[in-house]
């Protein structure tokens, strides 16, 4: 086995670095070269879990029923703010098909966001905060149930807007309701040198709304009891933090707790965590004694998990004639919601463009709503539209063309870390993107396109994490028939996570893909691996599954070479045969190495490499949109998108296709139709269903989406060379949008969503 | 009170009591264990639960129980003929319409139906028929692609 140490572990995660201590191996296995002549990676590969998908037989957490099985349902607080009295239950107990009702009268005091609340708290803080739990033998009858409550409750004044939570008068919701009680704060330089070295200042304020994830499976779980060992089903996208999480609330052994995900329907950042109503189900299955199901209907997916803050950006930049950017200033803040979310949004302005001076203050509130989670690239779809609406307005306003002033302020290094990137392909996304767009032939001066339909292009860039890193396993099994399995503590969401896995081991070990099994989303069965959120699981998990499958190899040329008596040195390994190099009658089938062995399973279990010392690893890219806005009805329509991404190597460009064009759709939707409205009288979210809360049908897409990969490895990083993808796809394109928007008529749209009420309004006053 | 209804599910002929007040897709996924067919909102706006009834694609958690007496219905589960994919499912593999998946029965019983009434759509009539199935993974050119793909007789 290949030698290993234990190295300080450091990358981003979807909301900040996440710091660990991982076992690496002690040496890298080289990287595949760019334009190395692979077989199985990088081509398009029909998924893995296809057949499952199409022909309906996939089982998802929501399809999971067990013999006996019960049914939950939630109360939830109507109030915004409120504190239980008293709760009455005897009425709904006595309903027939009721089993069981918990509440905090009933439950241990388990603590519950960071440990500023509880399971069920006395005090509620948004709507949708959980009150009551039933367990009965029907959904049906769980429902009714929730109705035979009586709670009484003392309402408390409630806030529901960051700027005004923040205000000294508000209600408070915590001991304060700023987050930690102070602002993210950064900078660098002088920031007054640089104002003053400035030609033109601008300064402007832009607006995001809050989003919800709104998934197409709803967040649930089904949980049963094998006396003091649980197993749980769950849609999420991190079966070990489940496990944790679970273990922790239940005061149980991690090994008593088995958290199983086979496939999900979304998460996008909402399911990265225990939740609530797994624990709910877990207390009632153990009472009952039978096993439990809990699935939020979109009512309560609107209200209580998760949700993208929302933001208000204050910016102020400064450039030289020439274009030079010499100061930018970000102030913002947003709604974490009732409890702890980093609502910050500044990270892609501190680093994006070259500029010496620079502050950032970002200050996250709470106020009483459903707290948020990170949803794809937490802070930089928010922040990407602020600063590339600014960005554009100040090359307008000394007269470059906003591609050249964005090349002109390009960004060599990392700023932040004062370090070199691992790779930076921003220029060829920049060029091949306009290209395509047509940047050059077909973009005119604002405001400029004649007639009631008005057109117009725009850009913008992209910046995220994304390289992953350890601690990340996956373990390879190769059977006597050269068939192998490989098992990794990872999920799919539905990224192709399954099917890159089996490419990678293929690739290796150089077996059909057909021959290769793979098992994932089982915290029973596989070694540890992360969570799957910030775009980090193909680089994390790829280049240990190409580990694994090295090892392998070593392994089978090291059994050749007992069973042949040649040395190792002497073999090579050709399409799963090893023969001698100096005498090619001597040569064994991987096959026939196992079987001689007389093991009937070979097993390795392969690590993800420590990421290089010194670097700092991002993706980049670049969307171009054409637009047209049809000044009568204020309606926008997207004519054609381009994404241009620096990305690493893409291991299967069918997927990859698939996660670009489902993150423009997302980044369309928030630009301009999906938003969470609540009412400011009542406190109350009015869009809890999915036709209120507006996601993009088939009909708001693009004539033309065209993805652009200019990468082909970042050969530094990993043995895969692989960056994330799930999030880059998604950060420009609302930025890139409102651009386009500009650019068609000729005025500046700063808030999003970009209704058409808020186009005519802008157009007409 | 419970009711009798007689009807075809993927070309096999059922016989259930069952209450007025289910939905047909409660029958589908809880009584007949065709858990293809999935619940993504319960009012009529997501479309996981399509399926294809005399023809035509309803919204199963719009159809209530006694609404299906004498029906004829398709679910995802009845597209695969003796044990080969149809070359619908095929073709959403082939062009990557498929990524989580939860939309994707709901998906192929819109284009089902759409296919087997009009066997050479447009591209405006594809889109018409799946307007009602959000994908929130995806993007929708790869499922436009397939079905396009899947002209002529479908069945
Ligand atoms: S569940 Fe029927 S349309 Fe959404
Ligand atoms: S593939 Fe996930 S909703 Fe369509």
């Amino acid at each position: 086995m290949s030698s290993r140490k234990i190295i300080k572990s450091k990358y981003f995660f979807e909301e900040d670095f996440v710091e660990s201590l991982a076992e690496v191996p002690v040496e890298k296995t080289e990287a595949w070269a760019s334009g190395a002549e692979l077989k199985v990676v990088g081509k398009p590969t029909q998924r893995k879990d296809g057949y499952d998908k199409v022909s309906g037989s996939a089982q998802y957490t929501f399809d999971i029923s067990l013999p006996k099985m019960a049914f939950a349902k939630t109360l939830r607080s109507p109030h915004p703010h409120a504190r239980i009295l008293n709760i009455d239950v005897s009425k709904a107990k006595k309903l027939p098909g009721v089993l069981e009702i918990i509440t905090h009268q009933n439950t241990p005091k388990i603590p519950w966001y960071f440990g500023m609340s509880f399971l069920f708290d006395t005090t509620l803080r948004f709507e949708g905060d959980e009150v009551a739990c039933v367990a009965a033998e029907s959904e049906h009858i769980a429902e009714q149930a929730l109705q035979l409550i009586r709670v009484e409750y003392e309402e408390l004044p409630f806030t529901i807007e960051a700027g005004q939570a923040m205000s000294e008068a508000a209600p408070k919701i915590h001991d304060t309701n700023i987050l930690r009680g102070r602002p993210d704060t950064y900078e660098r330089g002088d920031i007054e040198k640089g104002f003053a070295e400035a030609d033109v200042v601008l300064e402007e304020t832009f607006t995001t709304q809050t989003a919800v994830h709104n998934t197409t499976e709803p967040h649930c779980s089904v949980v049963n009891w094998d006396g003091d060992r649980l197993t749980v089903w769950d849609s999420t996208q991190g079966i070990f933090s489940v496990r944790d999480g679970i273990a922790d609330s239940l005061g149980i052994p991690a090994s008593h707790v088995r958290v199983i995900k086979k496939y999900m329907g979304g998460g996008f950042g909402s399911k990265l965590a225990a939740g609530k109503y797994t624990v709910m189900a877990a207390l009632l299955a153990k009472k009952i004694g039978r096993p439990v199901k809990i699935a939020l209907d979109r009512k309560e997916m609107n209200l209580a998990v998760g949700n993208r803050p929302d933001s208000v950006q204050k910016l102020k930049i400064g450039a030289k004639k020439d274009g030079t950017l010499t100061a930018m200033v970000h102030e913002s803040y947003g709604a974490s919601g009732a409890y702890p979310s980093g609502a910050a949004c500044s990270w892609p302005f501190r680093t994006i463009y070259q500029c010496p001076n620079l502050n950032t203050i970002d200050y996250s509130v709470y106020i009483n709503a459903g707290p948020g989670r990170p949803m794809r690239a937490p802070g930089h779809v928010q922040g990407t539209f602020g600063m590339d609406s600014i960005i554009d307005d100040m090359a307008e306003k000394i007269g470059m063309d906003p591609l050249e002033f964005r090349l002109k302020n390009y960004a060599e290094i990392d700023q932040v870390g004062n370090a070199p990137y691992t790779s930076k392909r921003l220029h060829e996304c920049y060029q091949q993107g306009a290209a395509a767009i047509g940047w050059y032939q077909k973009r005119r001066p604002a405001g400029s396109s004649p007639g009631k339909i008005k057109k117009g292009i725009g850009m913008a860039s992209q910046i995220w994490w994304g390289g992953g890193g350890p601690p990340a396993y996956a373990t390879l099994k190769l059977n006597r028939d050269g068939s192998a399995t490989v098992i990794a503590g990872t999920q799919d969401l539905g990224t192709g996570t399954y099917t890159f896995i089996a490419q990678v081991a293929a690739e290796v070990l150089e077996i059909p893909l057909d021959n290769i099994n793979v098992i994932l989303g089982d915290t029973g069965v596989a070694p540890y691996g992360p969570s799957s959120g910030g775009s980090t699981t193909a680089p994390s998990i790829s280049p240990a599954v190409r580990d694994a499958a090295e090892q392998m190899k070593t392994k089978l040329i090291s059994g050749a070479a007992a069973i042949l008596e040649v040395p190792e040195r002497e073999l090579s390994y050709r399409n799963a045969v090893i023969s001698a190099i100096t005498d090619s009658e001597k040569k064994l089938g991987i096959s026939d190495v196992v079987r001689q062995m007389r093991e009937r399973v070979l097993v390795t279990t392969g690590l993800r490499n420590a990421n290089p010392e010194g670097y700092t690893i991002n993706s980049f890219g670049a969307q171009f949109a054409e637009v047209e806005v049809d000044i009568d009805t204020g309606k926008i329509r997207l004519l054609k998108v381009v994404a241009a991404h620096d990305v690493g190597r893409i291991l299967n460009p069918l997927t990859s296709d698939n996660q670009f064009h489902g993150g423009i759709i997302q980044g369309i939707g928030f630009a301009l139709m999906e938003e969470r409205i609540m009412d400011p009288m009542t406190g109350k979210t009015l869009t809890t269903n999915l036709h209120n809360y507006k996601v993009p049908t088939v009909m708001d897409t693009p004539t033309e989406i065209e993805v652009i990969i200019v990468s082909d490895s970042d050969p530094l990083i990993s043995n895969t060379g692989v960056k994330g993808i799930g999030e880059p796809a998604h950060i420009p394109t609302a930025a890139a949008i409102a651009n386009a928007v500009y650019n068609a008529i000729g005025v500046r749209m700063k808030s999003l969503p970009m209704t058409p009420d808020k186009i005519l309004h802008a157009l007409f006053g | 009170m419970t009711i009798e209804l007689n009807f075809t599910i993927n070309e096999k002929k059922i016989t259930l009591k069952t209450e007025p007040n289910r939905r047909l897709l409660d029958i589908l996924r809880q009584e007949l264990n065709l858990t293809g067919t999935k619940e993504g909102c319960a009012i009529g706006e997501c479309g996981a639960c399509t399926v294809v009834m005399n023809g035509k694609a309803v919204n199963s958690c719009l159809v209530l129980a006694p609404q299906i007496n004498g029906a004829e219905i398709l679910t995802v589960e009845g597209l695969e003929k003796d044990q080969r994919l149809h070359f619908l499912q095929e073709n959403f593999l082939k062009h990557g319409a498929v990524q989580c998946g939860f939309c994707t029965p709901g998906m192929l019983m819109s284009a089902y139906a759409l296919l087997s009434k009009n066997p050479n759509p447009t591209e405006a009539e594809v889109k018409e028929a799946i307007a009602g199935n959000l994908c929130r993974c995806t993007g929708y050119k790869q499922i436009i692609d397939a079905i396009l793909e899947t002209e002529g007789d479908i069945k």
